[in-house]
């Protein structure tokens, strides 16, 4: 039982990783019904600048404002930085194409992922990077017999607080009504008055900015990065996407935490060599039995 | 009708384009002899890949599990049993399509980037259950290695470049001919229609299901023939060489070539396998002038370099029935 829950907790802190990226890729596949590929390595740049900004601006922030301040500070330089790339890449290589149906964008997506994972691999070069030890205390705490270190602590009040602030705006707000509206059907929302620019915008830049966030949560969590890892993680937090339901917001965040709890019991259970094989797997029966995904509502697809 | 005189004047780009690559490996050191070798599996692969993705429009990006099980195929019963590699070659073919119809059997219903997700988790679960070595028998992330080269009996053995390249052109050569054959059978015409207009084809009496299944069990069996040629010219087969990414590319191949479009898909592959090497000087720079440059050619030529003429040769034989021969 302690084994049971102290791995449901592990999951929980990296499926909140695969929840925030996870946002993303729905976000925009709901508003656009684009695959963005490019998303996985927006998390590794979001992943590398609060590496720079922990390492090289560490001594001067923490002497300002202490540790809790820099580590804030580097999640939301990264968030803004992200944003502001995601946003970038979505007028140099996604908005020309758009007229031109979904595939070439798909193919545009991944060159932006294969530019990106290089032009990290350029700046920071092709070593694994360490993040640095302190930036957290390394404490651990026993509650009823499970250990819990400080930093998972940490990681899951910021994840839960940036979903809970994402899920108020699109669920509670009329600006996140207009969103899903989009999702629905972009064309009548337009009818109906929503700015649909205003929309691509605001989710090209959030979609990124929660990923870029992770990515500095991931660096932290492992301690370890690599410029190649954005592949791994888009496509996991990809099919946590898949198992909430495509475009489809509080369903992302479910699917993720789901997903990373599959994984570590998965693990911890069955076969840690096999482990990406369930996730796989899962993601193909659930295609199968209910393509919409867990949360998804019923959708005809157009031919 | 003057057919026998007319085909080489009507056709001279091709015949230009195949005496240039019977002549070029004698004029090539063994490098680049190499590069136009994987130039060639490339548009093997492309031109699978195209009967799923160009003709009958179903979203494939996991492509290289099926070059995979062929690939593993042929590596296992080569070096476990020593059969010769000639005589697997079929073997992986059926090996790869028979994997095909077996997981493409339950999904094929799915559209669009439904189907797109599963071919993604499919062709991982291939990889991942190479690395993890399954029965002892796939060698794990090393994967298998002193695979045999080709050989066509006694001492006619490929073991250099220069064989090993006429070898997988000619091979291209000859899937290029069958798949002109097909395009413009009643099957490509229905995988054609199905692409444009999946309801409008069934309500035609198109059995939508049985073409598009047929459609991925032949493109996976090329891909088994590609891997069966691939293990034999590397002699080691590993996990890696079958990663998402190099589906990506593939993916890549058909659509900056053109979708359907056999020369397209040929200058596509070009593109993939011999952009890096152009740019080698760049170093370290050229995947990621590499990527810029498939957003740019996406942003200006969104339909590839070589889009496909639709219609004109139906029109044209429609015509020439008519008797209008000067069309």
């Amino acid at each position: 039982m302690r084994i049971f829950l102290e791995q449901m907790l592990n999951g929980l802190t990296i499926g909140s990783f695969y929840a925030l990226i996870a946002l993303g890729y729905s976000m925009v596949y709901g508003v656009m019904k684009l695959i963005n590929f490019a998303h996985g390595d927006l998390f590794t740049l979001g992943s590398y600048l609060g590496f720079t900004l922990l390492v090289w601006g560490n001594a001067y922030v923490t002497s300002h404002v202490g540790l809790a301040g820099g580590m804030i500070a580097a999640m939301l330089i990264a968030a803004i930085g992200i944003g502001t790339a995601g946003i970038i890449v979505e007028r140099i290589a996604y908005r020309p194409i758009y007229p031109a149906g979904r595939l070439p964008a798909v193919v545009s997506a991944l060159g932006v992922s294969i530019f990106l994972e290089n032009i990290i691999m350029v700046l920071w070069g092709p070593r694994y990077q360490a993040y640095p030890v302190n930036v957290v205390p390394t404490l651990r705490f026993e509650i009823g017999g499970i250990h819990i270190t400080l930093l998972q602590i940490v990681i899951l009040i910021f994840s839960f607080i940036l979903l809970a602030i994402l899920y108020y705006i699109v669920q509670k707000t009329t600006f996140g009504a207009a969103i899903r509206a989009s999702a629905l059907d972009r064309d009548t929302a337009a009818l109906m008055g929503i700015n649909i620019n205003t929309i691509i915008f605001f989710v090209f830049a959030l979609g990124p900015a929660l990923g870029g966030t992770a990515g500095v949560m991931v660096g932290m969590y492992y301690r370890q990065i690599s410029f190649t890892m954005g592949w791994n993680y888009g496509l996991k937090a990809f099919t946590a996407t898949i198992l909430g339901g495509i475009g489809n917001i509080p369903g992302a965040m479910v699917g993720g935490l789901l997903l990373g709890i599959f994984e570590m019991l998965g693990s911890a259970y069955i076969s840690t060599a096999y482990k990406d094989v369930f996730v796989f797997l899962i993601l193909i029966l659930v295609l199968i039995f209910r393509p919409r995904g867990l949360l998804g509502e019923k959708v005809a697809e157009k031919v | 009708m003057k057919p026998n005189k007319n085909i080489i004047l009507k056709n001279w780009p091709i015949f230009i384009v195949i005496i240039i690559l019977s002549v070029s490996p004698f004029r090539m050191n063994n490098y680049w002899i190499d590069v136009f070798f994987f130039f060639g599996i490339y548009a093997l692969l492309g031109l699978s890949l195209n009967i799923v993705l160009g003709e009958v429009g179903l979203f494939d990006l996991g492509h290289m599990g099926f070059m995979a099980i062929g690939a593993y195929t042929t590596a296992i019963l080569n070096t476990h049993f020593g059969i010769p590699i000639i005589f697997l070659m079929p073997v992986s073919a059926l090996a790869a399509a028979g994997f095909a119809w077996l997981v493409c059997s339950p999904i094929i219903h799915l559209r669009g980037d439904y189907l797109c997700i599963v071919t993604i988790g499919m062709g991982e679960i291939v990889r991942l259950t190479l690395i993890n070595n399954p029965f002892g028998i796939t060698g794990g992330p090393n994967g298998v290695f002193g695979i045999d080269f080709l050989s066509f009996g006694g001492p006619l053995v490929i073991d250099s470049s220069i064989e090993s390249y006429f070898v997988i052109w000619i091979v291209v050569g000859l899937t290029i001919l069958a798949l002109i054959n097909l395009q413009r059978s009643r099957i490509g015409r229905a995988w054609n229609c199905i692409r444009e207009d999946e309801i409008a084809a069934e309500s035609t009496g198109i059995d939508v299901r049985y073409y598009k299944l047929l459609a991925f069990v032949l493109g996976a069996g090329l891909a088994g023939i590609a891997g069966n040629i691939y293990a034999s010219k590397l002699m080691i087969v590993s996990p890696e060489s079958f990663s998402f990414i190099e589906s990506c590319m593939l993916f890549c191949i058909v659509l900056i070539g053109g979708m359907g479009s056999i020369p397209g898909i040929i200058i596509g592959s070009a593109a993939v396998s011999l952009f890096p090497e152009i740019f080698r000087a760049f170093a370290r720079y050229r995947m990621l002038i590499f990527g810029a440059a498939m957003v740019i050619m996406m942003v200006f030529r969104p339909g590839g370099i070589w889009p496909r003429k639709r219609g004109s040769v139906e029109f044209k034989s429609l015509l020439t029935k008519a008797g209008e021969d000067n069309v």
